[in-house]
């Protein structure tokens, strides 16, 4: 019986000092959003059950380890108990009632983080290989940024082009994979004002691990002056003819992870030199490549295919390239000698 | 050299390249006929093109199965002539490289073959490890680090695959006092078939490699290099290795235990087989399934997965989960029963609560049928099937609370003995716990929304697959070698080989579970360092290294105690069990006598019993 009141009490200490030890760690990183706030709640309450589980087992194995380890010289063998079904009775009901509870708490959990406000301001995301695209259908724009004002919900409604993705801020806790030919959806509601990294978690192909964009979270003030001065660009840009500079702007945010622009072979051919250069298709067909062939290109990839090549798994549409675009791509590729 | 050469694994390895080549050829040749391409160098033609390789992946695997001679038998029943009942072994090693109907040898078989895959997907970790050490890409590109990645998480599931084959083929018969399997044909078979899918594997690294990671989700599989499908196929060759081996060893189990050996007299090792077959015989298909499915899409422009055409990705998922969660219990169980089995011959107590234990494997391998959508809640599944499933995950930690409340209570009160087999039980337990504690946090959803595809589901699974695998594995090796034997395992090198593994074990995944919890996404060739990692990194290369010396210290032990091992013909560890009661190595077809079991497995202090008693 003493044994016994040893290993409780043992079984106590250790399981609280699991527990402050692992919550002096730090273990999450900042929260920055509403939707992390019962997540870190339901989190730090697994872990002090599984510090109490862990002292509850590791305490009796290491004891008995100690107390009934054979001393030299000793012979016969250990106490002849079979089994006692109260015990195992216990330590079925008893783990299946707090299974339970966490099942429960985990659904009410569940709907704490998918509360839906009804004015939550819509993002439309689209995940392609490899990067990332926001749209705001409200104020007109997109961004390769995603800009998001303070406590304020958003609603993402997100898309992928090609294969699966997934959309992922640590800070914000809550994960959503992008799954090609449906609209998946996730609300957030930022707390706190920062920049942050949004990173695709589902494995998508070479270059996955690259495949982050910048999440800035601001006022409403600030917000409201951003969205203003991504809507004058806009405007600037479309009065303007085509103009390489912000041709290059495009190319390094949706083009650059397959085409380079030194001579160097990607996943794509290199743009250097491209215009008027031979080019040769996988049908065999040659031709002088000029401004019609590389926007036939872009647009429907998959009608000429350059030899030694896949077909492009890019598609400009969908990710929300306009002609205008197109024409200052193509302006920036005429500098490319 | 000349002998080796002529074995039937050697003839087997020619017949496949042959018969790659062959079928290979007549693809090219029908599609020459239909005006086809038929050849070229891109990342889905390699010379012969996607279909003729496939054509000649499963004809290779065919002529694999002739050359070795596994077929003969059967091939001469079908002409309608006559063969032995029993087939000798040749002596000596010759007999390890052929196919041999003996449950013994192909036991080794089998522990040989997954120790060697064991090494191969280890290397591919140590690789990509290494270059994960320091943020940055040092000597991989993303492609080559995607492959070894995938390859390293396919090898080893395959390696597991033919470990458990190997422990359970190995000692079921003789614990249950068989002469062999019901079906010893049937089980070479289900051995020599698993080579060709290991070779198929492999080849994928030399045909464009694969950059999905074992799950080989489409889309993305639907458009992976050549090496996806030869993923693919040998994923699929190895299925019927897993799936026929179940089938024999049920049937075993069924048919042809001792006399009064009933069911819960049946030692504990035995029901954690039948738990793992059970669901190996009716699972393993919907992998084969799945992965079938994107290569007809690859290969005939079917549309199941393909949105364009109006297939449904997320089906995939429920498809391959549907397998590959129970699959993680199929590669557990066993090691969880060698647990229950060794507790009780070093703790010289009886298993706690027998019958329990025995019932909480059944219980797993049931409940692990219902909760295979636990891995897709951010898939974009219907949302309302996420707490169902929930539900069920968590039910999952009851019936492994009983074994480990149970193992503990077998402690209590023993006379506790920790030999190097020993030690590697408790730290399977250990290492096990640690597995089955961080998985509550994966099965509520909201939290799982975090953790989800992140280091931390890395580090929980590579500590339920060592405590409920690798360990308990090792511990089997160390316990049975005198059996296959006759020599003993070297105990100090042992103890090298124990406190390296287990302190890299510890060091690696409770580190992986840190980093995954501050943002570490899982599958990623390089890393952001503004997030900090770089330190964290090193130390879990340095733990890899530490593990993987430690497997070749195993391999040393081996090699010498092989050579120059102490002797051990008699009942080394003092066991009950009824393949101790007769001298080490075992004889052919097991036992001269036959025996009777006459009372309780496990009754360690109970003066007088006896588990079996050999007729005279
Ligand atoms: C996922 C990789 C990928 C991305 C991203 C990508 N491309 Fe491509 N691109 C390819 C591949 C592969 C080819 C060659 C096969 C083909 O011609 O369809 C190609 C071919 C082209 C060609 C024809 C080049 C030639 O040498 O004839 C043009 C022009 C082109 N892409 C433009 C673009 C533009 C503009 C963007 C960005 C807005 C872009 N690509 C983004 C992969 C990509
Ligand atoms: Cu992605």
């Amino acid at each position: 019986m003493r044994r016994i009141f040893v290993v409780a009490f043992l079984v106590v200490l250790v399981a609280v000092l699991v527990f402050l030890g692992l919550n002096a760690l730090g273990l999450l990183p900042e929260q920055a959003a509403a939707q992390a706030e019962p997540i870190d709640w339901l989190l730090n309450l697994e872990l002090m059950v599984i510090s109490f589980l862990f002292a509850l087992i590791i305490v009796p194995l290491v004891y008995s380890l100690v107390a009934f380890r054979r001393k030299p010289g000793e012979t016969g063998d250990g106490e002849h108990v079979e089994g006692n079904t109260r015990l195992e009775i216990g330590w079925t009901v008893i783990p299946l009632i707090i299974v339970l509870i966490f099942a429960y708490l985990g659904a009410e959990n569940l709907g704490r983080v998918r509360r839906a406000d009804p004015q939550a301001m819509q993002v439309q995301v689209t995940g392609y290989q490899w990067g990332w695209q926001f749209k705001y259908p409200q104020y007109g724009i997109r961004s390769q940024e995603l800009y998001l004002p303070v406590n304020e919900q958003v609603l993402f409604k997100m898309e992928s082009t090609d294969v699966i993705h997934s959309f992922w801020v640590p800070e914000f806790r809550v994960k959503q994979d992008l799954v090609p030919g449906r609209v998946t959806e996730v609300r957030i509601t930022p707390s706190r004002v920062g920049r942050y990294t949004l990173m695709c978690s589902e494995l998508c192909g070479t270059q996955h691990a690259y495949m982050n964009a910048p999440v800035v979270v601001v006022s409403r003030a600030e917000f409201d002056a951003w969205v203003a001065e991504r809507q004058a660009a806009a405007a600037a840009a479309a009065a303007s003819g085509p103009d390489a500079a912000r041709g290059e702007e495009k190319y390094l945010m949706y083009c650059k992870a397959c085409h380079s622009i030194d001579g160097s072979k990607g996943v794509g051919p290199t743009w250097r030199g491209l215009l008027g250069e031979q080019v040769v298709l996988t049908d065999g067909t040659t031709f002088i490549a000029d401004e019609a062939y590389i926007l036939r290109s872009i647009k429907e990839p998959a009608s000429q295919v350059v030899a030694g090549y896949p077909p492009m798994a890019f598609n400009a549409e969908a990710v929300g390239l306009t002609d205008a675009d197109l024409a200052d791509i193509v302006e920036f590729i005429k500098t490319l000698k | 050299m000349k002998k080796f050469l002529s074995t039937g694994l050697m003839r087997g390895l020619a017949f496949q390249i042959l018969g790659t080549l062959a079928g290979a050829g007549f693809v090219t040749l029908i599609r020459f006929l239909m005006g086809l391409k038929i050849w070229g160098w891109d990342k889905t033609t390699y010379g012969f093109t996607e279909p003729a390789w496939v054509f000649g992946g499963l004809v290779g695997v065919l002529s694999f199965l002739y050359g070795t001679r596994v077929l003969d038998d059967w091939l001469k029943w079908a002409a309608g002539k006559e063969t032995h009942e029993r087939h000798e072994d040749p002596p000596g090693w010759v007999k390890f490289f052929g196919p041999s109907l003996d449950h013994k040898v192909i036991g080794i078989q089998y522990t040989v073959t997954s120790l060697i895959l064991l090494s191969v997907g280890g290397l591919f970790a140590l690789i990509f490890r290494t270059e994960l050490a320091a943020s940055g890409l040092q000597f991989l590109d993303p492609d080559l680090y995607n492959t070894l990645m995938s390859l390293h998480g396919i090898v080893m599931i395959v390696s597991i695959l033919l470990g458990i084959a190997g422990v359970m083929n190995y000692l079921v018969p003789m614990m249950i006092g068989a002469a062999d399997m019901t079906f010893p044909r049937l089980n070479a078979f289900s051995f020599w078939i698993a080579v060709p899918a290991a070779v198929l594997l492999l080849s994928s690294l030399a045909l464009g490699g694969f950059d999905t990671g074992w799950t080989g989700y489409p889309p993305l599989s639907a458009r992976a290099p050549l090496g996806m499908q030869m993923f693919f196929l040998g994923v699929f060759v190895a299925g019927w290795s897993s799936i026929l081996g179940a089938l024999n060893l049920l049937a075993t189990v069924l048919r042809l235990r001792a006399r009064g050996m009933t069911a819960f007299r049946m030692p504990i090792f035995v029901w954690a087989a039948v738990a793992t077959s059970i669901i190996s015989l009716t699972a393993t298909q919907l992998i084969g399934l799945s992965f079938q499915l994107v290569m007809f899409q690859r290969l005939f422009g079917m549309g199941f997965f393909d949105p364009a055409k109006g297939g449904n990705p997320i089906i995939f998922q429920h498809l391959f989960w549907f397998y590959s969660h129970p699959a993680v219990y199929v590669f557990v169980l066993p090691g969880l029963g060698i647990i229950s089995e060794l507790l009780p011959v070093f703790a010289r107590k009886p298993l706690f609560g027998y019958k329990w234990v025995a019932m909480s494997s059944l219980g797993i391998a049931l409940v692990g049928f219902l909760v295979w959508a636990h891995h897709m809640f951010t898939s974009g599944m219907n949302e309302y099937l996420r707490v169902p499933f929930m539900y069920s995950t968590l039910l999952v930690a009851v019936p492994t609370g009983v074994k480990f409340f149970s193992w503990v209570a077998t402690l209590w009160g023993g006379k506790i003995e920790t030999p190097t087999p020993m030690m590697f039980v408790l730290a399977g337990l250990v290492v096990f716990l640690l597995g089955g504690l961080s998985g509550p946090p994966n099965a509520t959803v909201s939290t799982d929304l975090h953790l989800h595809d992140t280091y931390f589901i890395v580090g929980h699974f590579h500590d339920t697959m060592f405590g409920g695998y690798v360990f308990p594995f090792f511990a089997a090796l160390y316990y049975w070698f005198p059996k296959a034997t006759g020599k003993k395992l070297n105990e100090k090198l042992g103890h090298w080989h124990f406190w390296l593994m287990t302190s890299g074990m510890l060091v690696l995944t409770l580190w992986m579970m840190r980093v995954g919890l501050l943002g570490m996404r899982r599958r990623i060739a390089d890393y952001d360092p503004a997030l900090g990692f770089d330190l964290s990194h090193l130390v879990m290369t340095v733990a890899a290294f530490a593990i993987a010396l430690s497997v070749l210290i195993f391999f040393v032990n081996v090699y010498t105690s092989l050579r120059k091992g102490q002797a051990a013909t008699g009942n080394v560890w003092n066991s009950r069990s009824p393949e101790w009661q007769v001298p080490s190595p075992m004889p052919a077809h097991n036992y001269e006598k036959e025996f009777r079991v006459v009372g309780e497995p496990y009754d360690y202090g109970l003066p007088g019993s006896a588990y079996v008693k050999f007729e005279d």
